[in-house]
């Protein structure tokens, strides 16, 4: 940015710290993280972990991507390779894809983007990490002392009856994880309901903000379903009470539609939020308001409660009836509407826009193309007949790939880009940022598309070998290994100059790309109550003004906090924000 | 932490004052309005989590009526509606200790009403166990190897497996254990509350926890209204053999 | 919707072996062409834009733009028909695919970890491997003894899981000879992938040598024996005529309104006699004591349902009083759902005869 060396000389001390006091340097030592109420330093205990458990998800990915390579099972043996898919599922599901964008994001940018201090109950907040690594530990044990082989879908009665091995605690970690999930949206509703800035109406909250209240409703509604869910596969399997067991009466069918009522919706979790990610990416770097902002923030609504009703479409090979099937079916094809609508708004936004190809927006324009193969080929999968064929195929992991890393993971990728001059108040290296999307993008596609063919052709999920007299799937596997190699080295680049930046990454300006966002009116990195006054909104959302207007200078001026002599105090033009007399 | 002093922008004057105020809310109204909504959400939450075992219950008892009936019919209604009574009768108390607060009654007239809402709470669990314990002596716990009611002489009606006997019971101790532990965290919830307010902490002006804690009671009574009729006057109503 | 699209065949495709096949490719084709025709379209709008509205200059400030209600509605409603246009394509194969028709070969299938047991009405036995003739209508009746699985044959496009506790059909018309893949396709277990085999399509005439070379008794000649070993007959009598015994009559009942106690009335098919025989009282017919004790874990369900083929050949027996031979196809007067196998029945019901 062209503002960098003022920047810099502004921004820190003659020993390279930052001047001001922000929510980093407020306070030392490992008990001022552990303890904090701080949904900023919260935000970083979930980056933390969440990052960790999204690593050794990745390596089970690895390992069922070399298995794949060759169709023999050679590298392992099939309890082995049945335990790493389900250990690559539930990690990357329920440990790292449900809670990342909202739990990491949303958690440090919700109080900055509606300008208020903090979440509502910052206590609870705390509390559901604490949940989560409660529930992540237990996990992450149980997977040690032996995991667990039953898929991430646990379906009854191989879970419940025919599994020797840990599946109680595994699910007693996701039962407990459930809880954080349930708190987080719990606090988000309530934050966004009452802790608005004034003037910060609701049809001037980012998309971001719309998305990830969306997703807080799932989060209420849809986890304590799959919480008792899992307690009921518990109790089943230590008490033999028999809900799911035919032998005594219980119908194993009944399982899939408890699990799937929360598991379709969760797909929304993953994915809406991310949506949010590009709503804000398309605009802050095509400079232009979201085009039909109203329709695409009552998209995610339509999305999050449609996407209740449409649990059914996983299970139209199970034996439900042929009517259920077709209702399913088609409410599946509504709830394609308003993501497609999404999608057409996000590209007329792009048009006549002032667009730059920074990181970010790379990752969003990915996301718009993945998203958008990973949408169709859903539509592939809502067609009953169709459906049939290539239900539990690799055609399926393919589709879900395609929402769930194309989607979710690219979104979450564009937003940590986006938001970390903000969160660390260092920026990444551009160049390396660029290399490495296009890397991750490649990879990826070179992965997950020969799984459509593959799917197509026959190729079951959850298969630890394959036929050897079919070359073409063994050509199909290879490809998608190589891809997968590809693509883990594209996530290890970040993963590096990340770190590499905290220290020496440059020091980032208060509105760096610049965008309209409350959080860019505040300094990089933001002082522990996020404003040293509270902002009165009296603009639209997604309102650009002239450049020399958006750009906050100064990210160290807070009262007790002046700037060093000799250069401007805080710029921010009166009608922009009103300061109090307070 | 550092800038405890930057108040909201127009608010900040009036309540600022309050202790009870949290640092990141502009006023008690603002944080009055949080909590109360937040308690909403997590009822929400509640009802999606009763919800599953609610849907268990519906599928099994279009499945098997007759069985449902029958293991019903065990069931004691006369226990279940004192329970009711016992549960009706706290809901009352609570909602005298919120009003109490509300209006800043004595600090005394608070406790006294949250201790009775305490207190037929303990009763109502109380009763609850020796439910329990008569379903264990009769071998109706459904767990394999303990759930024999035919050895404990009830016998299995026409048409009635005991998988099916045993499945209304999975289902009866799974919702009103389900129930019976929301009653006991009630109960630890309330013990805090009850200090705070014999302190006197509680004025018109703040007593959100009394009154989103009588939000939380409210609601647990209320799946009871749902349970007693489910549960107990099934077989009553339309066996008619008890 | 039958396009005469079928004779194609599209590269990355299974076999197409059956009449299901060319129908769902047919789909899967429109479906390919919506999703190329959307991504093209938005992949090369985006292109076009990123590049000619990159930002020259940083000070860029674009003019913005209020949305428009009558794109929105645009782009809201014609995805949406395109939409519907697949839900009712897709809707429609599946009705196919669900119906099975009344006049099909029966083969009966019981998934185990990690093996398919079939069972043909004739009696031949084979495990992961499965023989049907071609152009014959088949249909599956299938479940399993412990976990759920999912029956799939690509080349088919066909697949259905098995639950356990309840029957679950799935049909096909095999089209082609030849040889084809048949995976368990919903998680089993510890060797999930290794449960599969082939699927055999040959011609009619080979079939009948397949057949005839199998030398085992039939289905319902199985069930026979099973309905002597347990004592069945003691209560169920097989014949008609004469007074019922303590349990109602068998022969003729296949297919029949059966009055229950109750006063209600259910129809006498695989999933009543297999409830019958697990969990007797269930459904009791009017008339009977509920005397008869339950066979849970008795019989195993490959016995179930040699049972229920015994069953129903006495209903075959005395209703059409002999099996015609129908090569692959229909024919509507016949009752008999085995168009291949001549003898069955009349076998199985002179062992049972032999010893009232």
């Amino acid at each position: 940015m062209s503002t960098a060396i003022t920047t810099e000389e502004r921004a820190q001390d003659w020993r390279g710290r930052f001047r001001h006091t922000n929510y980093l340097n407020a306070d030392y030592g490992i008990k001022s993280w552990l303890l904090t109420k701080d949904h900023k330093r919260i935000a970083l205990l979930y980056l933390i972990t969440v990052t960790f458990f999204f690593f050794l998800g990745g390596a089970y990915a690895v390992a069922i991507r070399l298995e794949l390579m060759t169709p023999l099972g050679d590298l392992m043996q099939s309890h082995t390779y049945n335990k790493v898919f389900t250990h690559h599922g539930i990690l990357m599901v329920f440990f790292f894809l449900i809670p990342s964008i909202p739990a990491i994001l949303g958690n440090f940018l919700i109080p900055l983007m509606i300008g208020a201090k903090d979440l509502a109950f910052p206590r609870i907040n705390l509390l559901s990490w604490y949940i989560y690594m409660l529930g992540g530990g237990i996990t992450f044990w149980a997977l040690l002392i032996g995991g667990v082989d039953t898929g991430w879908t646990f379906y009854v009665p191989y879970s419940t009856h025919f599994s020797n091995t840990y599946v109680v605690a595994a699910g007693l970690g996701i039962f407990i994880n459930g809880f954080s999930s349930i708190l987080t949206g719990l606090n988000f509703i309530v934050t966004i309901h009452t802790m608005r800035a004034p003037g910060m109406t609701w049809f001037r909250l980012p998309l971001f903000i719309w998305a990830n209240y969306a997703t807080s409703l799932i989060f209420i509604l849809g986890t304590p379903v799959i919480a008792i869910t899992i307690l009921l596969i518990a109790l089943e399997r230590v008490a033999r009470v028999g809900i799911f067991d035919p032998a005594l009466g219980g119908d194993p069918v009944l399982f899939q539609h408890l699990f799937w009522f929360y598991s379709h919706p969760a797909v929304y979790i993953m994915l809406l939020p991310s949506m949010g990610v590009i709503s804000e990416l398309i605009a802050t770097f095509s400079r232009k308001n979201i085009f039909g902002y109203t329709f695409v923030a009552f998209s995610s609504i339509a999305i999050a409660v449609f996407g209740f009703l449409v649990w059914g479409h996983h299970m139209f090979t199970s034996s439900q009836s042929v009517y259920a099937g077709l209702i399913f079916s088609v409410i599946s094809y509504a709830v394609a509407i308003p993501s497609a609508v999404k999608v057409f708004n996000w590209t007329a936004t792009l048009y006549k826009g002032s667009i730059s190809w920074d990181t970010p927006m790379l990752y969003a324009l990915f996301f718009i193309g993945l998203f958008l193969i990973g949408g169709m080929t859903g539509l592939f999968l809502a067609a009953l007949g169709l459906d049939i064929h290539v239900h539990d195929t690799y055609f399926v992991v393919a589709h879900f790939h395609y929402i769930m890393v194309g989607g979710a993971l690219m979104g979450y990728m564009g937003g940590l880009h986006y938001w970390w001059p903000k969160i660390t108040g260092r920026m990444y290296p551009e160049v390396w940022g660029r290399f490495a999307a296009l890397v991750i993008f490649v990879g990826f596609n070179l992965t997950f598309f020969p799984q459509f063919l593959l799917g197509y052709m026959g190729m079951p999920r959850r298969y630890h070998a394959y036929p050897v007299d079919e070359p073409l799937w063994q050509v199909l596997h290879v490809m998608s290994t190589a891809g997968a190699s590809v693509l883990g080295l594209g996530l290890l680049i970040p993963g590096i100059y990340f770190i590499w930046s905290m220290r020496y990454g440059r020091f980032a300006p208060a509105n760096p790309w610049p965008a309209t966002g409350l959080e860019w009116r505040t300094p990089s990195p933001p002082p522990t109550e996020n404003f040293a006054v509270t902002p009165i909104v009296t603009w639209e959302a997604y309102e650009f003004r002239p450049i020399e207007e958006m750009v906050v200078e100064g990210p160290g001026e807070t009262p007790d906090q002046p700037a060093a002599p000799g250069h401007p105090t805080q710029r921010i033009t009166p009608d922009t924000i009103k300061h109090d007399k307070e | 932490m550092a800038t405890h002093t930057a108040v909201g922008a127009e608010h900040g004057g009036e309540h600022a004052a309050h202790a009870a105020l949290a640092h990141h809310f502009d006023n008690l109204e603002q944080q009055r309005e949080a909590g109360t909504l937040g308690m909403w959400v997590f009822i929400a939450q509640e009802v999606m989590f009763f919800g599953g075992l609610f849907l268990a219950y519906l599928v099994y008892r279009m499945k098997y009526p007759d069985a449902f009936m029958a293991a019903s019919n065990h069931l004691d209604w006369g226990l279940g509606a004192f329970n009711t009574v016992v549960l009706i009768t706290s809901s009352l108390t609570m909602a005298l200790a919120v009003w109490a607060t509300q209006v800043g009654r004595a600090a005394k007239t608070q406790v006294l009403f949250m201790v009775l809402t305490v207190v037929l709470g303990l009763v109502f669990l109380g009763v609850k166990a020796y439910e329990y314990n008569e379903k264990y002596h009769s071998g109706l716990i459904p767990i394999a190897g303990w759930f024999d009611p035919v050895g404990h002489g009830i016998p299995m009606p026409e048409g009635v497996t005991v998988g099916q006997y045993q499945m209304f019971y999975w289902i009866y101790f799974a919702m009103t254990g389900l129930h019976a532990t929301h009653m006991i965290v009630g109960v630890g919830i309330i013990i805090p509350i009850m200090i705070a307010a014999w302190r006197g902490r509680y004025s018109p002006e703040y007593h959100a926890p009394v009154e989103n804690f009588g939000l939380y009671w409210h609601f647990v009574d209320i799946v009871w209204i749902f349970l007693f009729p489910l549960l107990y006057l099934l077989g009553a109503h339309f066996g008619g053999a008890h | 919707m039958q396009l005469p699209l079928p004779q194609i065949r599209v590269p990355f495709t299974p076999e197409q072996a059956s009449t299901f096949a060319g129908e769902v490719d047919a789909l899967y084709l429109y479906l390919v062409a919506i999703t190329i025709f959307f991504s093209l379209t938005i992949t090369t709008l985006i292109i076009y834009f990123a590049i000619r509205y990159r930002r020259r200059d940083p000070g860029e400030l674009p003019r913005p733009r209020a949305g428009s209600l009558p794109l929105e509605v645009m782009w809201s409603v014609i995805p949406l028909m395109i939409a519907m246009t697949i839900f009712v394509w897709g809707a429609s194969v599946y009705f196919r695919l669900y119906r099975a028709p009344q006049e099909a070969m029966e083969i009966y299938v019981v998934g185990k970890q990690w093996m398919w047991k079939f069972q043909h009405t004739t009696g031949q036995r084979e495990i992961n491997e499965l023989h049907v003739p071609l152009g014959a209508r088949i249909k599956l009746t299938m479940t399993t003894e412990d976990v759920i699985h999912s029956l799939y044959v690509p080349a088919f496009r066909v697949k259905t899981d098995v639950v356990p506790g309840k029957y679950t059909q799935m049909w096909f018309e095999p089209t082609k000879a030849g040889r084809y893949y048949l995976f368990c396709a919903e998680y089993c277990g510890t060797n999930h992938s290794g449960m599969g085999g082939y699927v055999y399509v040959m011609e009619p005439t080979e079939f009948q040598t397949w057949l005839a070379g199998g030398g085992s008794e039939s289905a319902a000649a199985q069930g026979g024996k099973v309905f002597q070993e347990r004592g069945c007959a003691s209560c169920h009598r097989v014949e008609l005529g004469g007074p019922a015994g303590r349990g109602p009559v068998l022969a003729g009942l296949f297919g029949e309104k059966q009055t229950l106690q109750n006063g209600e009335s259910v129809t006498v098919d695989e999933a009543y006699i297999r409830e019958s025989i697990l969990n007797p009282q269930a459904k009791l017919a009017a008339g009977f004591q509920p005397i008869m004790p339950t066979y849970q874990g008795q019989v195993s369900e490959e016995q179930v349902l040699q049972l229920i083929a015994y069953i129903r050949s006495l209903s075959t027996e005395t209703q059409s009083g002999g099996a015609g031979t129908v090569t692959g196809g229909v024919s509507p007067t016949t009752q008999r759902s085995n168009p291949l196998a001549p003898t069955a029945p009349r076998g199985a019901n002179a062992n049972t005869n032999a010893n009232p």
